[in-house]
């Protein structure tokens, strides 16, 4: 049985931290890109309709799951499923709830300390006076741990400690003493440095458009965000996407609402709790993620060149550069306010990502809170160091693919059968109901066995099968092949053509045109320019690499370019899969072990 | 649509937050340690 004997200090404080959990980057960054690419205004219907069927059925499943767990003295997933479903193999797949929180916290983390680092530069007015370009090439020296942007040596490392350190220490304060404290002081000063920013939003107008710029208005963002274009709800990707973005903005999937509900006791309210954080969530997202961003670019930058460039970057390489136009100071608080309020968000998701390791070495192996809090620092480090070394070569999008996406869907599914199914929807009902302070509608006992788990089947079959370009109706009539974003397209590299070995002692090109052969006594840089005039621009050390074309030679697709010694792309997809595959083993390995330890115990 | 779904979302929102806010707590012992002393 457990010693893990926390407490909540009060029920806002649970529902803030459950809220914080949920309200993470994706609120500001994710959600308005998702809306704008399918069908603006009209979005709104799949997403609440999702909503409904999807995210308030698996809130109460993870809050219900949790809940009960924690009367077993089981505050992590592996042993919570354990308890639910008898069969052995259940705490393996449990293992999920604690191997994604740390993945996906590896690589998390590091964003959050971008957030952190630029909160000071903002306070530096480091970007006052720079173009567009050049806070965009600031980013891309920020993330080149070769390159310092305050004179620190690399100094996106120890921001990148700093920030894994914070974690570490508030987890070490546990659930009262540090969740609940920054949950109460971070999620208020969120919301208001987001209702500030999205007040100056309403009321920018066109006074940012630069001359002769027409479409630069932020009306004309937040319309083109929210005017609704219902066709698009005739397109099954489009419910796919307000699914995978409910999906994403919850939380579920992780374990870390299993975690913090189970420290509820079983006579206390799940039901009303979990509305209040889902739909505080909601409000963070879609009142204040969709006022920002968005319109605030539009009215600097024009409808046109947003429509093209909407994305996570926008966040550190275009935002710090539209502040300036505010004037220095009012630039540098809107700085500090943008770049707070991603950091608050960020690290309430990060200290629940931690807190299922906390709780399952606490349960399991009686390790004290401080020397559970500083493994969970030291795992994350180790995981999470490749993907800043290797940032650029792609293992932090391997993570955050496997992790952050594939883990997260795969184990939503399983849960929701475990709960619906195998434990019984009956004893899931009873247990959601328990103790709750509103009353729930009898419909959702049909949703949750049938709806919800058919919905989570499709959305995971389809994620494994996924056609090139998404064209459903094009791969059944003309054969299948899987898209580079398909679980199978992704196993299968499908995305690399071309230099598909690890490490190689030759380069062939991957792309058409004429070599421009720009080779010094340090470095070998062959471009292929494309006859568009457009130009790829292939780079490394002149020990590891000759050229064996010249300047002005026809280059195919395929064809040798230099020999020498190479470690191509693929490599670092196979080290980020490597190192996830060896930390979910672990992790598997820690559970084998701590259940032998309860089976001697028993004995 | 913005304005419609923006008070929408605003009101349900406050509207559980309030009803957590002013729902009396279960009787002791609860999960919530700041009220231990009452």
């Amino acid at each position: 049985m457990s010693s893990n004997t926390q407490s909540w200090g009060s029920r806002v404080g649970l529902v803030l931290a459950m809220a914080g959990n949920a309200v993470g980057l994706g609120n500001f960054l994710r959600f308005p890109v998702q809306a704008v690419q399918n069908g603006g205004g009209a979005f709104m219907i799949p997403y609440l309709v999702s909503f409904l069927v999807l995210g308030i059925p698996l809130l109460w499943i993870e809050w219900a799951s949790g809940r009960f767990g924690g009367t077993k003295g089981d505050h992590s997933a592996p042993f919570i499923m354990n308890s639910m479903g008898k069969r052995s193999y259940w705490k393996y797949l449990g293992v999920f709830g604690i191997f994604t929180n740390i993945a996906v916290a590896a690589y998390y983390t590091y964003i959050e300390s971008w957030t952190f680092s630029y909160v000071f530069h903002s306070v530096a007015q480091t970007f006052t006076g720079m173009s567009q370009t050049e806070v965009a090439q600031f980013f891309s020296s920020y993330v080149d741990i070769s390159q310092s942007t305050t004179g620190l040596p690399y100094e996106a490392i120890w921001f990148y400690i700093l920030v894994l350190w914070l974690n570490t220490w508030i987890l070490s304060k546990g659930l009262e003493g540090g969740i609940e404290k920054v949950a109460k002081i971070g999620m208020p000063l969120l919301i208001i440095f987001g209702a500030f920013l999205a007040v100056r939003a309403f009321m920018l107008g066109d006074s940012g458009a630069s001359p002769g710029c027409v479409e630069c208005d932020a009306m004309l963002g937040f319309n083109f965000l929210w005017n609704p274009q219902f066709d698009s709800l005739s397109n099954p990707n489009v419910w796919l996407a307000a699914a995978g973005q409910i999906f994403f903005t919850l939380s579920v999937g992780m374990g870390t609402i299993h975690c913090y509900a189970a420290y509820v006791k079983s006579k206390d309210d799940i039901a009303l709790n979990s509305m209040a954080a889902g739909w505080m969530n909601g409000f963070v997202e879609i009142v204040l993620g969709g006022s920002i961003v968005i319109p605030i670019a539009v009215g600097y930058l024009g409808l046109d060149w947003v429509k093209e460039n909407a994305g996570f970057a926008m966040a550190f390489q275009t935002m710090p550069f539209l502040f300036t136009k505010w004037g220095a100071v009012l630039g540098s608080v809107a700085g500090v306010m943008w770049f707070g309020l991603l950091f608050f968000a960020g690290i309430t998701s990060s200290l629940a990502m931690g807190s299922p390791w906390v709780a399952f070495m606490q349960d399991e192996f009686k390790f004290s809170l401080k020397k559970s809090a500083w493994t969970f620092g030291l795992v994350t480090l180790a995981a999470g160091l490749p993907t800043v070394f290797f940032y650029q070569e792609g293992v932090f999008d391997q993570y955050d693919y496997w992790a952050g996406t594939v883990g997260l869907v795969f184990f939503a599914l399983v849960e929701a059968i475990l709960f619906a199914w195998i434990w019984g929807i009956d004893k899931g009902w009873e247990e959601i109901n328990r103790g709750a302070d509103i009353v729930l509608p009898k419909f959702y006992k049909p949703i949750l066995k049938y709806v919800t788990p058919s919905i989570l089947l499709v959305i995971f079959t389809m994620s494994l099968v996924t056609p090139k370009g998404n064209d459903w109706k094009s791969a059944f009539t003309n054969g299948w092949e899987f898209d580079s974003s398909s679980i199978i397209g992704q196993i299968q590299n499908v995305d690399i053509t071309y230099n598909r070995e690890a490490i190689a002692d030759v380069f062939v090109a991957e792309v058409d045109g004429v070599a421009d052969v720009q080779s010094t006594e340090d470095e070998t840089k062959i471009r292929v320019v494309h006859p568009t005039g457009e130009a790829t621009v292939y780079a490394w050390d002149a020990e590891d690499a000759q050229p064996v074309v010249s300047t002005g030679q026809t280059i195919r697709a395929g064809d040798q370019i230099a020999t020498g010694s190479f470690v191509n792309p693929i490599f670092y997809k196979h080290l980020a899969r490597g190192i996830l595959v060896v930390l979910f083993a672990f992790i598997s390995g820690m559970v084998y072990v701590a259940y032998r330890r309860r089976i001697l115990a028993q004995n | 649509m913005m304005l419609v779904t923006d008070i929408l979302v605003t009101v349900i929102t406050v509207y559980f937050f309030v009803k957590v806010l002013r729902t009396p707590s279960k009787e002791e012992p609860d999960s919530f340690s700041h009220n231990d002393s009452e």
